[in-house]
C-alpha cells in the first residue's frame, strides 16, 4: 500500500513537470529555465529574431545579414563583389554598379557598415558601407536589401576611415587611409613628406531618394587616417578621425610609423566647412570618379563619370580642423551617445584616452595650443583629456556604448572585451573572446540611442573553435548578453568572409519597410514585356533580342528557331508573378555568364553567344512549383549561312 | 486490482495536462474536421459554394456594365493570360461560361485568395489536382480589379 502511494506521487510529480515544460513554448522561461544560455539564443522555428545585424564581409566584398540573438544567416547582400548566385555584376542590369574610373572591378574589401539616422536615432532606411581598395561608398536599401548606389572617391586610397553617418544622415563621411600625391603625379616615393595628402570626403545624401553626391573634400596632411566617428548631440557638426604615421614614413611603417609618442585625433568642424562651401571659399579640382545608380523602376543601373570635386585646404581656413594629441597610433575613434567623449584607442598603448568635447571647445576658445602641423593647430593634450582608462588590456581597438553610461572596448592582443564606466574610467568587467577580437557592435551603438542588450564581438582567428576545414578557417562572431552587471557569452557563430564591424538595428524598424514584389505596372525596363502576348524575338544584324516572360511554370516563348552561330543573343526575361517569394531563374547551356534570378515583376538580361550548331536547352534554376522540372525550353542554333527564319512559340501558338 | 487505479490516475492527469495547454477545444475541432465528409463530387454543389476569402455571396445585377468589362479585359490580359486563354484550356481552365459552373463570389475568391482556396475549398482542391498541381498564382489584385475581371468573364 505504501509503495502504491509513493508511485502515485511520483507519477503526479512527473506529470506536473510535463505540464510545466509542455506549456512553456515561447522561450521566455523564468526561474531555473531562465538561466539556460541555449534558451536565450534559441529562436523557435517560425519565430523572428529581435535584431538585424549587418555584418561586413571584409575581403568577401559583401554584407551579410544575420538575426540576433540566434546568429542565423538570412542573406548575403552583394555590394562590391560579383555574385553569380544573384547575377550581381553578371547580368546587364547590374554590371554598371561595379564600374570605376579604372574600369569594371569585380571585387573590393568591404569594412564598416553604418545605418542611416534621423535626430541621432536609427531610422531603418539605408545601410552604407565602404569599399577599401578602390575607394567607394555603397548605399543599400533596407526595403529591397539591394545595393542601390555606389560612388567612387577620387584622391582617396585605402578608404578605411569610412563610412560613418552623421546624425541626420546629412553626410556619409569617408576618410582615406593612405596619403597619396594629390593630384596623382609621377614623383619619387621618398618625396612623400609634404607632397602626399589625405582626402576626407563628405558625401551628401538626398533625404528622399538617398542619392549620394560628393559634396566636398578636406585635404589633410599626409598622415594615415584610420577610423572615424561623427559627433552627436552637443558635438553634432564635428567629425573625428584617428591618425597614425604622423611620422610620414613611406617604408617599413611597422617600425617607422611607431616612433611618435602621440599621434592625433583630427577634429573637423563640418558645419564650418559647409559655410565655406556656401561662401564659395573652395577650390575646384579636376578629377575622375564613377557614380553608379540602380533605378528600381528600370531594374537597371547606370554609371556616370564625374569630372570635378570641391576641395578645402585646412591650412587656409582657421577653425576648420584641430588636432587632439592621442597616445600611440590610435585605431578606433569612438564617440559616446551624449557626444561628450571621444575615445581614442592607442593600439600600441596600454591605456585608453577619452577626450572631452567641452574641454576641446574651451581649449580652442582660449587658444591652448601646443604648436601646429601644416598650419593646423595642435591642442594641448592636458587641456582636452577627460580621463584615461588605465591598464585595461593589451591592444585596444574599438569601443561601443550602451544606454547606461558604460563603454565596451575590444583588446586584440589580450583577446577580450572590457566593460568600463564613462566618467569614472574604472574597469567593471572583462570577458575573453576566441580569438583576437577586432570590432564589436551594440545595436544602435553609433547613435544617441543604443539598444544595449547584446554586444557582438568579431574575431579574426578561430583556430580550434570549430570543425577544421583545412588551412583556411572561418572567422567568427560572438554574442554577449550585456543586460546585467557582468557580460555573459551566449553564442559563437561563423561568419561570411572577415567581418570588420557591423551595424545592428531592432527588427521592428526594418520589417514594416519591406518590398515584397515589384509591381509590373511600375516596371519601366526598356526590354520588359508585361504579358505573354507581347513576347517576341527580334533580330538587328547579329544581335538578337528575346523578350521573354516567366510564370509558374513555363517560359514564353519556350521554342525559338532562327538563331545562328556567331549571334549575340540577349535574353530579356520578365517575371510576371505578382506574389511574394516567387522568383524564377534561367540559365542557358554554354552561356559565359551566371544564371539570372528574377524577382516578381522584375526584368533581367543575360547574353548568350552560341558557338555550336544544335538544339540547346534552357531551364528555370529556382524551384518554383511542383512543375518546376517542366519549366524548360529549346533554342535551335543554325549555321551562320542558313536561311532559317526567326520563329518562336509556346505550345504551338 | 493494483494496476487499474494507476492507469486511471495517469490518464486523468494526462487529460488534465492536455486541457491546461488549451488542447481540449482544438482536439474536438480536429475530430470534427476529420469526421466531416466531402460530397463525392464537390462540383455538384457549386451553386451553394462561395469559396473561402474576402468576398461574401452576392447577386450580380441583371445587365452587364460595359465600362467595367473593358477595364476587366485590360487587367485580365495583363495579369492572367500567361495561364488562362479564352479559347482553350491552357495552364488553367478557360474562363468562358464560368458563371454556369461557379458562383460570382467563388470566382472572385479564387482570384484574390488562391493559396487558401486550394487548401480549403473542395472545388479548388479538385481543380488543383485536375490541372497537374499547377498552382493558381496570386497576382495581388484589388477587389475592384477582380470584380472587373468577373464582369469581363460575363461578356465572353
Amino acid at each position: 500500500m505504501k509503495i502504491t502511494i509513493r508511485n502515485i506521487s511520483a507519477i503526479l510529480g512527473s506529470c506536473l513537470l510535463l505540464l510545466f515544460v509542455g506549456c512553456n513554448q515561447n522561450g521566455n522561461g523564468s526561474g531555473a529555465l531562465g538561466s539556460d544560455i541555449a534558451q536565450r539564443v534559441y529562436v523557435a522555428p517560425g519565430e523572428h529574431d529581435e535584431f538585424y545585424a549587418f555584418v561586413s564581409g571584409g575581403f568577401s566584398g559583401q554584407l551579410s545579414v544575420y538575426g540576433l540573438p540566434s546568429g542565423r544567416l538570412f542573406r548575403v547582400i552583394p555590394v562590391f563583389s560579383v555574385d553569380a548566385e544573384k547575377a550581381y555584376g553578371f547580368n546587364e542590369e547590374t554590371k554598371p554598379m561595379l564600374n570605376t574610373s579604372h574600369g569594371f572591378i569585380p571585387w573590393d574589401d568591404a569594412h564598416h557598415p553604418d545605418l542611416s539616422q534621423t535626430n541621432g536615432e536609427l531610422d531603418g532606411r539605408w545601410v552604407f558601407i565602404n569599399g577599401n581598395n578602390t575607394p567607394r561608398i555603397a548605399r543599400i536599401s533596407l526595403s529591397t536589401f539591394e545595393t542601390e548606389e555606389i560612388i567612387e572617391l577620387p584622391n582617396s586610397a585605402g578608404n578605411h576611415s569610412s563610412s560613418f553617418v552623421t546624425e541626420n544622415t546629412e553626410y556619409v563621411v569617408a576618410g582615406t587611409r593612405f596619403s597619396v600625391p594629390v593630384p596623382q603625379a609621377d614623383i619619387p616615393i621618398d618625396e612623400y613628406k609634404g607632397k602626399f595628402k589625405g582626402a576626407m570626403s563628405f558625401i551628401s545624401v538626398d533625404q528622399e531618394t538617398g542619392h549620394m553626391d560628393l559634396s566636398f573634400q578636406i585635404m589633410m596632411p599626409g598622415f594615415n587616417y584610420d577610423l572615424a566617428h561623427p559627433g552627436r548631440g552637443k558635438s553634432h557638426g564635428w567629425m573625428f578621425f584617428s591618425t597614425y604615421n604622423t611620422e610620414e614614413a613611406n617604408s617599413l611603417l611597422e617600425v617607422n610609423a611607431s616612433q611618435n609618442d602621440k599621434d592625433f585625433i583630427a577634429a573637423i568642424n563640418w558645419k564650418k566647412a559647409e559655410e565655406l562651401i556656401e561662401a564659395g571659399e573652395f577650390d575646384v579640382m579636376p578629377s575622375e570618379y564613377a557614380h553608379n545608380v540602380y533605378d528600381e523602376s528600370t531594374h537597371s543601373a547606370t554609371s556616370t563619370i564625374k569630372r570635378q570635386v570641391r576641395v578645402l585646404d585646412p591650412s587656409k581656413h582657421p577653425g576648420l580642423v584641430y588636432f587632439l594629441p592621442t597616445p600611440k597610433s590610435p585605431h578606433g575613434c569612438d564617440v559616446d551617445p551624449s557626444g561628450e567623449y571621444i575615445i581614442g584607442s592607442g593600439k600600441l598603448a596600454a591605456a585608453l584616452t577619452a577626450h572631452s568635447f567641452t574641454k576641446m571647445l574651451d581649449a580652442i576658445e582660449n587658444e591652448k595650443f601646443d604648436g601646429e602641423a601644416y598650419g593646423i593647430p595642435i591642442l594641448n593634450y592636458d587641456d582636452v583629456v577627460a580621463g584615461v582608462v588605465q591598464q585595461a588590456g593589451l591592444g585596444p581597438l574599438h569601443t561601443e556604448f550602451d544606454a547606461n553610461g558604460n563603454a565596451y572596448t575590444t583588446f586584440f592582443i589580450s583577446s577580450e572585451v572590457v566593460k568600463w564606466k564613462l566618467g569614472t574610467w574604472e574597469v567593471l568587467d572583462r570577458q575573453p573572446t576566441y580569438y583576437s577580437v577586432g570590432h564589436l557592435m551594440i545595436p544602435g551603438g553609433n547613435s544617441r540611442k543604443p539598444f544595449g542588450k547584446y554586444v557582438l564581438a568579431m574575431n579574426k582567428i578561430t583556430k580550434d573553435r570549430y570543425l577544421p576545414t583545412g588551412p583556411e578557417l572561418t572567422q567568427s562572431a560572438q554574442l554577449y548578453d550585456i543586460s546585467g552587471d557582468k557580460m555573459e557569452l551566449l553564442l559563437d557563430f561563423p561568419t561570411v568572409g572577415e567581418p570588420h564591424y557591423a551595424a545592428g538595428i531592432p527588427a521592428d524598424l526594418v520589417k514594416p519597410r519591406q518590398t515584397k514584389i515589384y509591381r509590373l505596372e511600375d516596371n519601366n525596363h526598356p526590354y520588359a514585356v508585361k504579358n505573354e502576348r507581347d513576347t517576341r524575338v527580334e533580330r538587328n544584324g547579329r544581335e538578337v533580342h528575346i523578350y521573354m516572360t516567366t510564370i509558374r511554370s513555363h517560359f514564353a516563348p519556350d521554342n525559338i528557331e532562327g538563331i545562328k552561330v556567331g549571334d549575340k543573343v540577349y535574353f530579356h526575361v520578365t517575371n510576371l508573378e505578382q506574389d511574394y517569394d516567387v522568383p524564377h531563374g534561367i540559365s542557358m547551356i554554354g552561356a559565359n555568364t551566371s544564371e539570372l534570378l528574377i524577382m516578381p515583376g522584375q526584368t533581367e538580361t543575360f547574353i548568350w553567344e552560341p558557338k555550336k550548331v544544335g538544339v540547346w536547352p534552357f531551364y528555370c534554376t529556382d524551384f518554383c512549383s511542383a512543375l518546376h522540372q517542366e519549366m524548360q525550353g529549346y533554342v535551335r542554333v543554325s549555321p551562320r549561312n542558313s536561311n532559317i527564319q526567326l520563329k518562336w512559340s509556346l505550345d504551338g501558338d | 486490482m493494483k494496476k487499474l487505479p494507476l492507469t486511471l490516475i495517469f490518464t486523468a492527469v494526462l487529460a488534465c495536462c492536455l486541457a491546461s495547454c488549451g488542447g481540449g477545444q482544438s482536439k474536438i475541432d480536429e475530430i470534427k474536421a476529420k469526421s466531416f465528409k466531402e460530397p463525392a463530387d464537390p462540383m455538384a454543389n457549386w451553386e451553394s459554394n462561395h469559396g473561402v476569402g474576402p468576398i461574401k455571396a452576392f447577386e450580380l445585377p441583371a445587365t452587364i456594365d460595359q465600362e467595367l468589362v473593358s477595364k476587366g479585359q485590360q487587367v485580365y490580359e495583363s495579369m492572367c493570360t500567361a495561364c488562362h486563354k479564352v479559347e482553350k484550356r491552357f495552364i488553367g481552365p478557360s474562363p468562358k461560361d464560368i458563371l454556369k459552373r461557379r458562383t460570382p463570389a467563388w470566382t472572385m475568391n479564387m482570384i484574390l485568395n488562391p493559396e487558401e482556396m486550394v487548401q480549403k475549398d473542395p472545388i479548388a482542391k479538385k481543380l488543383l489536382i485536375e490541372y497537374n498541381g499547377s498552382p493558381m498564382a496570386n497576382q495581388n489584385l484589388s477587389e475592384e480589379e477582380a470584380r472587373a475581371i468577373l464582369e469581363y468573364f460575363r461578356s465572353l
